[in-house]
């Protein structure tokens, strides 16, 4: 991970030039309002959801609206899981399920293909790998929705979550990533040793590769499953409502009880909990793997 | 890289003690054919299955749809290029072009230059940087339904937070959700909470890859800061900025869930469409009239959009700077 041990690196030039030119690099004043700023900008909508989430309906609509957390949080969200048109629950697991499959399938593939692409010399190589780029740039998602739909039709799937997990599991971008990161994590003669020894590919794929590339892997793995918890335009198209992902549910909710703004909240609160969770566990990897990727591409 | 210890592992494999008296020619031989011929295809064959299922497929049957008619009723009939004409006459498809590229525009530009102000702060040497980092990515893990459910209510036309404090100087309630460029406003500023932050960690990681020497040198020179940014960060940046700008571009002109979240679910885009993306369109012709030959026609017309888009957006940015 270059790019996390990188600002170790410039903190130790900037003290050895620390005569005139290194005082460029201290935060002014007006660097620490532009940041503090930013940070209540972002953080506000998220913690506006917590008060309205917590709120009754009536104090919800106030004018000057409330500013602090009030007490009705467990009463919502009771109120969210039991709702007859959400399917909150089934929408919480489905999401779950279909994130993990996906997840789990997509860094499994792409770290084959990486492998392969990286390290593996063979006929097609390249050109095969230029077809990943050419089509990460497709939005694969609106260009294909309808026959991709009718194929869901006609398997019968409309309405199951393989209709949602199995078009996910085509990752450009995955493979993408995963290539660089096995080129510039294994050296290529570690795998010519294992070679020169007689380790098959896929033993060397298994002991040499593997433990090398785990950290990539979490970064995809982290971005996987965040890119498929948050997808809507999908689900809401080959899912019904009875069988719902928690983005669907929270259409379903947003659709029939417009102004019920605490019941709404309630529910979209709940369903960034996982992602929050996610990124407080991984922020520095996925802080890391987004800058690394960045300028890899 | 501590991993790399492991690493070593396989160098210490021993070769199963059988498997040296096999016989030399005929198994032997495939077995080495298959291991070293074959297994590269093998390892890309998952990734190209589905490409050739979920990529290939439905972007050449997308073709194929958008010359015929072919609607619910299972009529399929030729139409050569019927659905492109008649959409290219069609005035609710130009509306979505318009208000898909005018919603861009007014998100992506000031997104941009906030975005780069942001890393220009977030480079600079300061304590609790990780954390800094975290909130400033933080309306990134949020779903994109759960931003337009909450901007949405803040943009109530009653009770919203927003008129409310633009009461405070005076200005009457907007109906952001009735009016065309209110509507563009309030969605635009939904995609710039979510991705503002995110570029500017990815142009942050551009800054970084430029040489500190350079700065010292010019302020050495006595060259102001503002002149350093503009004259040494922004043209060593182009990279990143073609990288970023594709992104959003691509991002911003097959916007869907926040407009549809805006109008409560709905892919008409308000009473007038005035805020429908050509998405939108594309999924309602498709998935609310049924009317597969013409979504097909729409998802390729997109697609043609977003290539010129991408294109004018790689020249602008070519541009910038390059009188380095």
């Amino acid at each position: 991970m270059t790019t996390l041990s990188a600002p170790a690196g410039t903190r130790r030039r900037r003290t050895k030039a620390s005569g005139g030119a290194a005082g460029i690099w201290a935060a002014t004043p007006f660097t620490k309002i532009v940041l503090a700023i930013t940070i209540v900008i972002s953080a506000f909508p998220l913690y506006w959801m917590i008060i309205i989430a917590s709120r009754s309906n009536r104090e919800a609509t106030d004018i000057p609206p409330p500013f602090l957390p009030g007490g009705n949080l467990g009463e919502n969200i009771q109120r969210v899981l039991s709702n007859p048109d959400a399917h909150y629950l089934t929408g919480l697991t489905n999401s779950l399920i279909i994130a993990v499959t996906v997840t789990a399938s997509v860094v499994m593939i792409s770290t084959f293909a990486g492998f392969a692409f990286a390290r593996l010399r063979f006929k097609g190589g390249k050109i095969l790998l230029l077809l990943v780029l050419v089509t990460m740039m497709v939005p694969l998602q609106q260009m294909g929705i309808v026959p991709l739909y009718r194929v869901m039709v006609s398997l019968e799937w409309v309405g199951t979550i393989k209709a949602v997990i199995m078009p996910y599991l085509l990752n450009g971008f995955g493979v993408f990533l995963m290539t660089q990161y096995t080129d510039q994590a294994v050296p290529n003669e570690l795998v010519e040793a294992a070679r020169v020894d007689g380790a098959s590919t896929m033993r060397i794929w298994w002991n040499v590769i593997l433990p090398a590339v785990r950290p990539g892997m979490a970064v995809l793995g982290i971005n996987t499953f965040m890119l498929t918890w948050n997808d809507f335009m999908w689900p809401l198209l080959v899912l019904t409502p009875d069988n719902p992902t928690v983005q669907v549910a929270i259409n379903s909710l947003n659709a029939k009880y417009g102004t019920d703004y605490v019941l709404i909240f309630s529910g979209t609160l709940m369903s960034i909990i996982p992602l929050i969770v996610v990124f407080i566990a991984f922020g520095r990897q996925i802080i890391g793997g987004l800058m690394e990727g960045a300028v890899k591409a | 890289m501590s991993l790399h210890v492991d690493a070593g592992q396989p160098t210490r494999a021993p070769v199963p003690p059988g498997r040296r008296h096999v016989r030399r020619n005929s198994p032997r031989s495939f077995r080495t054919w298959l291991d070293l011929k074959a297994a590269p295809y093998l390892l890309v064959s998952p990734y190209y299955l589905l490409f050739l299922l979920f990529g290939l497929f439905p972007l050449g049957f997308t073709l194929y749809y958008s010359f015929y008619k072919y609607d619910l009723t299972g009529t399929v009939e030729w139409t050569g290029l019927g659905n492109y004409t008649a959409m290219l006459a069609d005035s609710a498809f130009w509306k979505a072009v318009v208000n898909t590229l005018g919603m861009f525009v007014i998100a992506t530009v000031p997104q941009m230059l906030l975005a780069l102000l942001l890393a220009n702060a977030l480079n600079k040497r300061f304590r609790g940087q990780l954390l800094v980092r975290m909130g400033v990515l933080l309306p990134l893990v949020t779903s994109v339904v759960a931003v337009a459910v909450v901007f949405t209510q803040l943009y109530g036309r009653d009770w919203g937070v927003i008129n409310w404090i633009l009461s405070w100087f005076g200005v009457d309630p907007i109906d952001w959700k009735a009016q065309r460029i209110p509507s563009w406003l309030a969605i635009a500023t939904m995609v710039d909470w979510r991705w503002t932050g995110y570029n500017a960690i990815i142009f942050l990681a551009g800054m970084q890859t430029i040489p500190k020497d350079l700065y010292e040198a010019a302020s050495i020179d006595g060259a102001s800061r503002r002149r350093q940014f503009w004259q040494i960060t922004v043209p060593m940046l182009r990279p990143t900025m073609i990288f970023v700008v594709l992104n959003s571009t691509i991002g911003g002109l097959t916007l869907f869930a926040e407009p549809t979240t805006f109008y409560n679910g709905n892919v008409h885009g308000g009473t007038d469409s005035q805020f429908q993306t050509v998405s939108m369109f594309i999924f309602e012709e498709g998935f609310r009239e049924f009317d597969y030959g013409y979504a097909s026609a729409a998802a390729w017309l997109l697609f043609l959009l977003i290539l010129i888009g991408s294109l004018i957006n790689f020249l602008l940015i070519r541009r910038i700077g390059g009188n380095k």
